[in-house]
């Protein structure tokens, strides 16, 4: 049995939150510079040399990269040798998120109420996300999640004789309703299977994974690749003003699902996917 | 070549703009959002005059981040304008010339923009820090309670942003993506 103390989780929340929005992580900058070496459309190109040197001027001077630095969704993983000690594990997280974005010049975007909308002033409470697994160690990420991208997000329950064209076109579909409204170039979330809340929690967890690293599955990586491919063609380009760089990367994360049903959840990102973690 | 255009924001000035054109803007301009729009539109309806007036200004759809001590404001990029779009034909009717946001705009708007000669720009959403730069002075004007939510009264100079949909109606959402297809197609 390992012990860890709910200071140290606030601690590691509050660092996250703030790392997360100052330093985009070098999997999704790489990517960014990949595609603006590859982007021939001249109005393209000078979009995402201006994004790249927002991450730059970010990680100097120490600034969000986007005002919008969102809701904070909080993925635990947590060992079940793991014990919590000295307090409540969810009001440590929120006490991580508070310190954050009120330490870190954060903007506070969250409303206590989604009809009567009063600002909570410290942007708790969180979106937590736990997970129970084998061994002794406790694993949080912090995923700051702008709304600009989220608001372009739909969930779709397909027949299962809609099968893998179905789930292709309603992937695009929801790329081309979106358009430039959610920042592009985006990063595509996408859930297959589960239940109707368990192919957005995929969407969002897939939302998560490295952009370097590809579906485990063969069936799955071509699925993401052939994805990119279709979605890089559609025009849209940076921002929406046309050019080949729509998206960065489509990930998917699938689970098995009923005789009757083939959910499918597409969960959009902007370019500023960010996403920070620590292993305690 | 980026156009350089001043505030206030005139029918002449607007009539200059076409989509597709780069421009800087300097001057005095307005941040308001969701909730702010709200209540701007509310006055309207009881009759009441507004806390700023928006003859020729350009109204930026953000909510920025807190300054740090020593900044005169933290990130400050756009926010998607098409959650404006019930408010802005009661703004654009009363004399707002110009909007920063990013992202589609209704039909209603682009026909009130035609109607009343005014002008969309989009800058680089998510390019908040950058954008930043170009802003030297905020106050809240109105709506303190608001926060980030509160109209502020802006100095910029050289704020970069496109015209995507000009007073005639021409969109760049369309043409851009149309001539990068088109110049795709022809390669082909």
């Amino acid at each position: 049995m390992k012990e860890v103390d709910v200071s140290t989780i606030t601690k590691s929340v509050r660092n996250l939150c703030i790392d997360a929005n100052y330093y985009l992580s070098e999997d999704v900058k790489k990517k960014i510079k990949e595609c603006e070496d590859n982007e021939n459309w001249p109005t393209a190109k000078g979009i995402l040399k201006k994004i790249l040197e927002n991450i730059d001027i970010s990680k100097n001077e120490h600034m969000p990269m986007c005002q919008d630095t969102g809701m904070a969704c909080v993925f635990v993983t947590i060992g079940q040798d793991v014990h919590v000690v000295g307090g409540s594990l969810e009001d440590a997280i929120n006490e991580g998120v508070k310190q954050g974005y009120v330490e870190g010049y954060l903007r506070k975007s969250v409303v206590a109420d989604p009809i009567n909308r009063v600002n909570t002033k410290d942007n708790t409470p969180a979106v937590i996300y736990y997970e129970i697994v084998p061994g002794d160690k406790l694993n949080i990420k912090v995923a700051p999640k702008g709304f600009g991208s989220e608001n372009m997000s739909q969930i779709k329950m397909l027949k299962p004789a809609d099968g893998l064209e179905g789930v292709k076109n309603f992937i695009i579909k929801v790329v081309k309703d979106a358009g430039p409204n959610p920042c592009p170039p985006i990063v595509v979330g996408v859930g297959i299977g589960g239940t109707f809340d368990r192919a957005a929690n995929l969407a969002k967890k897939a939302l998560v994974r490295p952009l370097s690293e590809r579906n485990k599955n063969k069936f799955y990586e071509d699925l993401e690749n052939e994805l990119l491919d279709k979605i890089n063609s559609l025009g849209i380009g940076p921002q929406g003003l046309g050019g080949k760089t729509t998206a960065l990367a489509v990930n998917i994360e699938t689970y098995p699902t009923h005789i009757a049903g083939l959910p499918v959840a597409v969960n959009i990102n902007c370019h500023v996917t960010r996403h920070k973690e620590i292993e305690l | 070549m980026e156009k350089k255009i001043t505030t206030p924001l005139t029918e002449e000035k607007v009539k200059t703009l076409k989509a597709g054109d780069s421009v800087l803007i300097s001057g005095t301009i307005y941040t308001a959002r969701d909730a702010a729009h709200k209540r701007l539109v509310q006055l309207l309806d009881e009759g009441k005059s507004l806390p700023i007036d928006v003859k020729d200004i350009i109204i930026y759809y953000a909510g920025p981040s807190p300054a740090k001590p020593g900044h005169v404001i933290g990130s400050a990029g756009p926010t998607s304008s098409y959650r404006m779009d019930p408010f802005a034909p009661r703004l654009l009717d009363i004399g707002l010339k110009g909007m920063i946001g990013k992202g589609l705009r209704s039909k209603e708007v682009i026909e009130s923009m035609k109607k009343n000669k005014a002008v969309y720009f989009a800058a680089i959403g998510g390019a908040a820090a950058l954008i930043s730069k170009s802003i030297k002075k905020a106050e809240v004007v109105a709506y303190e309670d608001l926060d980030s939510e509160a109209i502020r009264k802006l100095e910029v100079k050289d704020l970069p942003a496109i015209v995507v949909i000009d007073s005639e109606g021409n969109n760049l959402y369309e043409l851009g993506q149309k001539d990068y297809l088109d110049s795709i197609n022809q390669s082909k």
